[in-house]
């Protein structure tokens, strides 16, 4: 596959902005330094030469700053989106929480985005440059000189077992739509099941610990699109529930694995953006595998308006004693 | 800050037996909002009542707790009593410490400790509790029967007598249903038709029914009071308003092999076709099952000796959209099928038959014009038997039979053995029976005369095998009371079908969304004290799609049903539950979970705009609820991620508060 470059972007943003299809862009902007590359919207052809980069980093999903982004005006913006991305942006869709009309979509292909946190383990710090072909990639730093990193090294687990190549939503492709993947995410939720309560108890516990309530994973879900959220809204009677005791505080994660049950499409975005590296995606999965085999395979984002089982309701939906008994399994 | 009374009931020994009702009132005291918490023997009687009025007036109690049995029993007496002392009903709280606690405990300690806690919760609710008040709703005065058999036309002509518009649907050409069908009826032998039929004709003729045949309701929505009903009257390819009934068209219709369902496919009928001579309405009906012209372009004859110009080979199924404000249910019933039967060889021998067919061997406007004849051979039958509980009681054979009594066979059983002795008394009649059941008015003395005077042979015990030979059917029966085999060759086998409720009432139950038992009954909102009624506002249940019942249960359930759609019809407005869902516009993110999960439709979406910083406006969807049409289930509570969608009177802050109170 054609490897996506930053002028392959820019031209197609240029374009797009000259033709008037949209009157602003949104994509990344260069930061301190080459793995902290931030979403940024450009409003002309300028802006987007001098600051607009592209590259391993980008891994932001950024059909959520749509809500945003939408209401600022009637113009069309162009977004940039991965397949992973798309069912975000059609799940949001569902939930009509922005205008179809007011988004132009360029779907890019993506090879895996590359996690700084699992780079670091590996090199250290002094990182200038990283750079990636089809053989892996190559970290150039300031104490160790290039260091070479497979692929596996390098890219984010969530990468590592990306469940689709094909884009489900888009006006426009760069390049060759890809391809379903029956991939292997749902291991670890296994690995996690065949625990023992307690040793499933202990291990959230030393997971959940590290928790620093800086709600960035909650800030970058795109599941959690409300207006208020719960936890801001003392009437909602969820805040003081988080907070009861010392491990009770990290309730705030299980109750929000249950608000986004049956809607988040899996994109990985709370693990990605977590300060702690806490593996909240897991919680998320397990809750897609128990939908999985309770209803039949759901997929949140791969139709818009598509009825998740959660908010529906057919004959042969389980039984909820079965349901207790096999938790109990 | 409310200021709330607590009254805990004694309910004579019921609660105080296993409740300190002293120490409950005495820990209530101090709990948050509390200014008064006293006890009384009984709370629900004048003196009881009188003493919480009072003790509004006198300390400006704003909220009430009672600690009494379940809500279910006083909620509304409570809520009557605070009304009338001047607060709103919505601030009475019940905490039901009798049911949930003195009857369930046998330790005065442990009873004590819950009622406590029980009353700790209702008080934490009531502390949040805002007055409510309900909504009111018109009643569209006009109902719908569902089906247009006996118990339709009861209930039908009863509502109409009161003067309210009412419409039958009926799925069959003609209203009449099975009674048209019989021949005479138990216990006075009356014939059927000669009182059925002025019912039809009154149902036609009445100016304040219509009748939809050849119809079915095929979408339901709203609530009581506020029904919409899609109907859909199939095309019979005859102008009904301009039909005669003269009957011409069906004596010249070339396609003369149609199975006659109306005599069970006994004899034949021709493609156009009117089921009976009574039938209302009186309208020729083509089946475009067998109708040449309509299958193939070709023949036409029937419009061509039409001098009324009523054919219309054209005609295409016409959907009618009507409001009503109740519904009654009256679809009646079907007998089960014999195919699984196979020991009766009902599937070998055209001269084992079903009751059903029976009646009409005997009707005078059946296949052989009343008299009794073999189907197979058109000969008299000499030796007849009956078998009783073909399919019913069957507690051992669920994937044939039902477990239930059909209630009705035993009679007509009786009726059809005394019938034949006294028409063919040449005839030996045998009845084989599990029981025989007659309870009701002249039932027993019914069953005495077929036995005593008219000498059927009853024989309590199961026939085993029927086995046609030659032309006659070898019936191997077990006599229990004598204890032998029995070898009876017999002409002629009728099998006492078990009846269950007719197949469309399954699909009509989801519409309606009306409950139904294991047997696709309909269910009652209660069984003894409001058995007419289902437990969905506003649909009522009349006949035998509620049970088996023989004709004069059906007719008065039908007045019943019928009494109960006057008494609300009868209402210019309905008030509401104020207890419904409310959406938090502030809150909302229009995301439609609400709607998806809602049963009863009340959530729409409105764009609203909103006021923002720096003096911009936002144009966001936001969920509103038809307060009307919510029926409080709280399904949208749950489904809403942001919590802005909530229920009234039960709050979720309300609930946790309780929570809180239990577990503290």
């Amino acid at each position: 596959m054609q490897k996506i470059t930053r002028e392959t972007l820019v031209a197609k943003a240029s374009a797009l902005l000259a033709e008037g299809m949209v009157d602003r862009v949104l994509g990344w902007k260069k930061g301190e330094f080459a793995y902290d590359v931030t979403p940024n919207v450009f409003a002309d052809a300028a802006s987007l030469e001098k600051d607009f980069v592209y590259g391993d980093f980008c891994g932001a999903n950024f059909s959520k700053y749509l809500i945003a982004e939408t209401r600022k005006g009637e113009g069309k913006i162009l977004v940039f989106l991965k397949p992973c991305d798309t069912y975000s942006f059609n799940q949001l869709l569902t939930e009509h929480r922005f205008d179809r009309e007011k988004v132009y979509v360029v779907g890019i292909p993506c090879e895996g985005m590359a996690d700084i946190g699992k780079i670091k383990a590996e090199v250290g710090e002094g990182i200038l440059e990283v750079e990636s072909d089809a053989n892996g990639f190559t970290v150039k730093t300031l104490y160790k000189g290039d260091v070479k990193l497979t692929a596996e090294q390098a890219l984010g687990e969530r990468c590592l077992v990306c469940k689709s190549k094909k884009h489900v939503a888009y006006d426009e492709l760069i390049g060759e739509d890809g391809v379903v993947i029956d991939s292997a995410r749902f291991d670890e939720v296994e690995k996690l099941e065949k625990m023992s309560s307690d040793e499933r108890f202990a291990f959230w516990q030393n997971e959940l610990s590290r928790c620093i309530r800086c709600n960035a994973c909650r800030d970058v879900c795109p599941a959690c699109s409300c207006e208020k959220c719960v936890f801001n809204n003392p009437k909602s009677g969820v805040e003081n529930k988080a907070v009861a005791d010392s491990f009770e505080e990290k309730m705030f994660h299980i109750i929000r694995a249950f608000h986004v049950a049956g809607r988040c499409t899996d994109c990985g975005e709370c693990s990605r953006v977590c300060p702690q590296d806490i593996p909240l995606h897991l919680l998320n999965r397990k809750f897609i595998k128990d939908i999985n085999s309770f209803y039949g395979e759901y997929q949140a984002g791969e139709t818009v308006g598509s009825r998740a089982p959660l908010v529906n309701y057919t004959t042969e939906d389980i039984e909820p004693s079965e349901a207790v008994e096999r938790g109990n399994q | 800050m409310q200021r709330i009374g607590v009254f805990v009931c004694w309910c004579g020994s019921n609660i105080a037996g296993t409740v300190d009702v002293q120490a409950v009132s005495e820990a209530l005291k101090n709990e948050p909002g509390v200014v008064l918490s006293t006890n009384y023997q009984y709370m629900c009687s004048q003196a009881g009542q009188d003493m919480i009025k009072a003790a509004i007036a006198e300390h400006k109690l704003t909220g009430i707790v009672i600690c009494s049995c379940s809500p279910r029993m006083h909620e509304a007496t409570f809520r009557k009593t605070a009304a009338a002392a001047g607060i709103n009903p919505y601030m009475v709280e019940i905490a039901n410490i009798r049911e949930q606690c003195s009857w369930v405990h046998k330790e005065m300690e442990i009873g004590t400790e819950k009622a406590i806690i029980l009353g700790k919760a209702a008080i934490a609710k009531v502390n949040l509790n805002t007055p409510l008040t309900p909504g009111e709703s018109p009643v569209t005065k006009r109902a719908l029967v569902i089906g247009g058999g006996i118990a339709g036309i009861q209930t039908a002509l009863d509502i109409a007598d009161a003067g309210f518009e009412v419409d039958i649907v009926e799925k069959k050409p003609t209203i009449g249903g099975k009674m048209a069908q019989l021949d005479k009826t138990f216990p006075t032998l009356d014939c059927a038709a000669c009182i059925l039929t002025p019912k039809m004709v009154d149902v036609g003729q009445h100016e304040k029914i219509r009748i939809f045949s050849y119809s079915e309701v095929t979408a339901l929505e709203g609530f009581v009071g506020n029904f919409t009903a899609t109907i859909t009257k199939k095309a019979r390819f005859v102008k009904e308003d301009v039909c005669t009934g003269c009957g011409l068209c069906t004596e010249k219709c070339p396609q003369k092999k149609v199975p006659n369902e109306f005599n069970l496919g006994m004899d034949n009928r021709r493609a156009i076709y009117i089921p009976f001579a009574q039938a209302v309405p009186k309208v020729a009906t083509i089946d475009p099952d067998h109708c040449t012209m309509l299958k193939t372009g070709k023949c036409g004859l029937c419009a061509k000796v039409c001098t009324a110009g009523a054919i219309d080979y054209t005609q295409k199924d016409e959907v009618i959209k009507e409001k009503y404000g109740a519904i009654v249910v009256a679809t009646g019933y079907e007998p089960i099928s014999m195919e699984k039967f196979d020991e009766f060889a009902y599937n070998q021998s055209k001269d084992v038959i079903t009751s059903l067919e029976f009646e009409r061997l005997t009707n005078a406007a059946g296949p052989t014009a009343g008299k009794l004849l073999r189907p197979s051979d058109g000969k008299h039958p000499h030796k007849i038997v009956f078998v009783q509980c073909v399919g019913s009681r069957c507690e051992n054979c669920a994937e044939k039979g039902k477990e239930y009594c059909s209630k009705i066979c035993c009679m007509y059983t009786a009726k059809h053995a005394m019938l034949t002795r006294d028409k063919y008394p040449d005839t030996e009649v045998y009845v084989f029976y599990i029981d025989v059941r007659t309870p009701g008015k002249n039932f027993d003395e019914f069953y005495r005369r077929a036995v005593e005077e008219y000498g059927v042979h009853y024989i309590k015990g199961m026939v085993g095998k029927v086995t046609p030979e030659g032309d006659k059917l070898m019936v191997q029966a077990s006599d229990l009371l004598a204890d032998k085999q029995l070898h009876i060759d017999a002409d002629l086998v009728v099998l006492a079908a078990a009846i269950e409720p007719d197949k469309s009432a399954r699909p009509l139950a989801t519409m309606l969304t009306a409950s139904m038992d294991t047997n696709d009954f309909f269910t009652e909102a209660h069984p003894k004290l409001r058995p007419v009624e289902s437990p969905t506002a506003g649909v009522y249940l009349s006949g035998t799609c509620q049970g088996p019942k023989d004709i004069p249960e059906t007719v008065s359930q039908a007045g019943a049903a019928a009494a109960k759609v006057i008494g609300l019809l009868a209402k210019d407005k309905l008030t509401g539950n104020p207890c419904v869902a409310h959406s938090d516009e502030l809150m909302c993110n229009g995301c439609s979970s609400c709607e998806r999960v809602c049963p009863y439709g009340a959530i729409t979406y409105t764009d609203k705009e909103f006021r923002m910083p720096n003096r911009t406006t936002l144009i966001r969807r936001v969920a509103s609820v038809n307060e009307a049409v919510c029926q409080g289930c709280g399904a949208c509570t749950v489904a809403c991620p942001s919590g802005a969608m909530d229920l009234k009177g039960f709050a979720s802050e309300q609930i946790i508060a309780e929570v809180d109170a239990v577990c503290k």
